[in-house]
């Protein structure tokens, strides 16, 4: 495909004896969001991490802008990492910075901005998901969970990125909040022409925000289309996934001693 | 279990351990010469490593140095005592004990503290968000407390062979009743620069290793708090045994003829 963004070729990573990806195959095209879904620990998390370089694959090809990410140098690689922003899981705001500064950090050491002009940036991306310029002057540890989470977006969007990473955008976040980001994230893609891999469990948040949707399951990515097509992909797995079934052909390992 | 696979696996992995070090210390130095640099870190840096251990630092010189007193006093010929006590005395510390009693206390304090706040911010991926924000974390994160600690050491055992010189001549003058001006002669006739510069030598490269090593030890955290936890116990205890490996070479190499 010559439009996409982002492709993963055969990714293969596991940790010890543990196989978490075992031969992705993805591509998100340029300009369009795509959301991954699939069960807790089925390594969503890992898989985008491989792409930022957090994580390196034991096989496999990871291309960005047509080109292959895991054979450059460090300079060629952080130049590529310009290009992307990321909400983590976990937020992973710096804890000895204030709010500001957290989402300003990319311009200002990224970027060298001045610190006053980033701090106005800083301040509107906060009014963006919703919090107040007195957000700003508090430290993370001074805010709720999904406060926190709303701040890592803030930062990941300050600097207009091209590619957006969300790792779980609305956990943890009230019905209408998480509405407001899911908005949002569709004005990344649409108005800036981002292109965005989310990953959630929120269907509401998926129906919202998806140009295409992705299913992985033990390591491989079991089924892709566009969001039309989630409700008849005619995949027993996605169909238990989508409507939140116990009984189905996704086992939990628990229930199996 | 076969003794010589034991044997084999521990030195395999003290090998590894050593490889992973190398390449450490090789990304970290390599960034201290090439452009961002984060000026205002080192000075923050400097103040926590260096103004905040000067307290510790001192107290230990002093004592250091009463105590050496005594012992020369006591342990000597008594008929040339006062002579040899103000010159061991100065060379003792400006030598020897100035910067390795020094180091060690600042290991303890330093080492420890930058392991746990790096090994914190791995674990909560504070430094894999650094890297999506276009900072490269060796040179954000260790760049500054290797260089505040290499420049803070010398300025704080000098600091030191002063109080712990001061230490001998106050046990000197009032426990052992020597004369005041007599012993500062003693003491300035037979301390040479070249003393003093070796223990200022020494204490630059024991900075290095500190913060090293606290860095090290907190990059390469897992597992949460427990984690955390055995990061900061082996950054101190690796610090303080390099630190008194190297003294003994160094002590080797510039006293050698
Ligand atoms: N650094 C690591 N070392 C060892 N195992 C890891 C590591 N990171 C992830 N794993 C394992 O990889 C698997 C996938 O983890 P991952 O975080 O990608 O899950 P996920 O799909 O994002 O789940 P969730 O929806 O709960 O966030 C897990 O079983 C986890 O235990
Ligand atoms: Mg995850």
């Amino acid at each position: 495909m010559s439009d996409a963004k982002i492709e993963l070729r055969n990714v293969h990573k596991r940790f010890g004896s543990k196989v978490v990806l075992d031969g992705i195959n993805l591509t998100v095209p340029k300009g369009q969001s795509l959301v991954v879904i699939g069960g807790s620990g089925t390594g969503k998390s890992v898989m985008i991490k491989c792409v930022l370089g957090i994580i390196r694959p034991d096989r496999g090809e990871i291309f960005v802008d047509g080109k292959n990410v895991l054979k450059m140098d460090s300079g060629q690689r952080e130049a590529v990492l310009r290009k992307f922003g990321m909400l983590f899981q976990g937020a992973a705001l710096f804890d000895s910075l204030a709010v500001w500064e957290n989402v300003a950090f990319g311009l200002i050491q990224g970027r060298r901005m001045k610190r006053k002009a980033a701090k106005d940036i800083a301040i509107e991306k906060l009014a963006k998901v919703g919090l107040g310029p007195e957000v700003g002057e508090l430290y993370p540890a001074e805010l709720s969970g999904g406060m926190q989470k709303r701040v890592g977006l803030a930062r990941a969007i300050a600097v207009d990125p091209e590619i957006i990473f969300f790792d779980e955008p609305t956990t943890g976040l009230d019905p209408i909040t998480a509405d407001v980001i899911n908005e949002l994230i569709v004005d990344r893609v649409k108005d800036l022409g981002a292109t965005t891999l989310s990953i959630t469990h929120d269907m509401s948040s998926v129906r919202k925000i998806a140009d295409r949707v992705a299913m992985i399951y033990k390591g491989k990515i079991i089924w892709e289309g566009p969001r039309e097509k989630i409700d008849d992909s005619g995949n027993d797995y996605v169909d238990q996934f989508i409507h939140g079934r116990a009984e189905g052909p996704i086992g939990m390992d628990v229930l199996k001693p | 279990m076969n003794f010589f696979a034991i044997i084999g696996r521990v030195v395999l992995t003290l090998l590894a351990e050593i490889g992973r070090l190398s390449l450490f210390i090789w990304q970290s130095v390599s960034h201290v010469f090439r452009p961002p640099f984060f000026w205002r870190l080192v000075a923050q840096q400097m103040m926590r490593i260096g103004y905040f251990s000067l307290p510790v630092v001192a107290l230990t010189a002093f004592f250091t140095g009463g105590a050496l007193a005594l012992q020369i006093y006591y342990g000597g010929n008594e008929f040339n005592s006062e002579s040899i006590v103000a010159t061991i005395v100065a060379l003792g510390i400006t030598r020897e004990l100035g910067p390795v009693l020094g180091g060690l206390m600042v290991a303890g304090r330093v080492s420890a503290a930058i392991a746990a706040e790096l090994g914190t911010m791995r674990v909560t991926e504070q430094i894999d968000a650094l890297t999506t924000l276009s900072t490269n974390p060796y040179k954000y994160l260790v760049v500054p407390r290797v260089v505040a600690a290499v420049l803070t050491l010398p300025l704080l055992v000098f600091v030191a062979d002063i109080i712990g010189i001061m230490g001998g001549f106050v046990v000197g003058t009032q426990t052992l009743d020597f004369n005041a001006g007599v012993y500062i002669k003693n003491t300035a006739d037979f301390l040479k620069f070249d003393d003093v510069m070796s223990g200022l030598i020494k204490a630059g490269v024991f900075g290095f290793i500190i913060a090293i090593m606290g860095c090290f030890h907190g990059f390469n955290s897992k597992g949460g708090a427990q984690g955390v936890g055995r990061a900061t116990t082996n950054a101190v205890v690796t610090a303080s045994i390099l630190i008194l490996a190297a003294n003994y070479v160094m002590t080797s190499l510039l006293f050698a003829n």
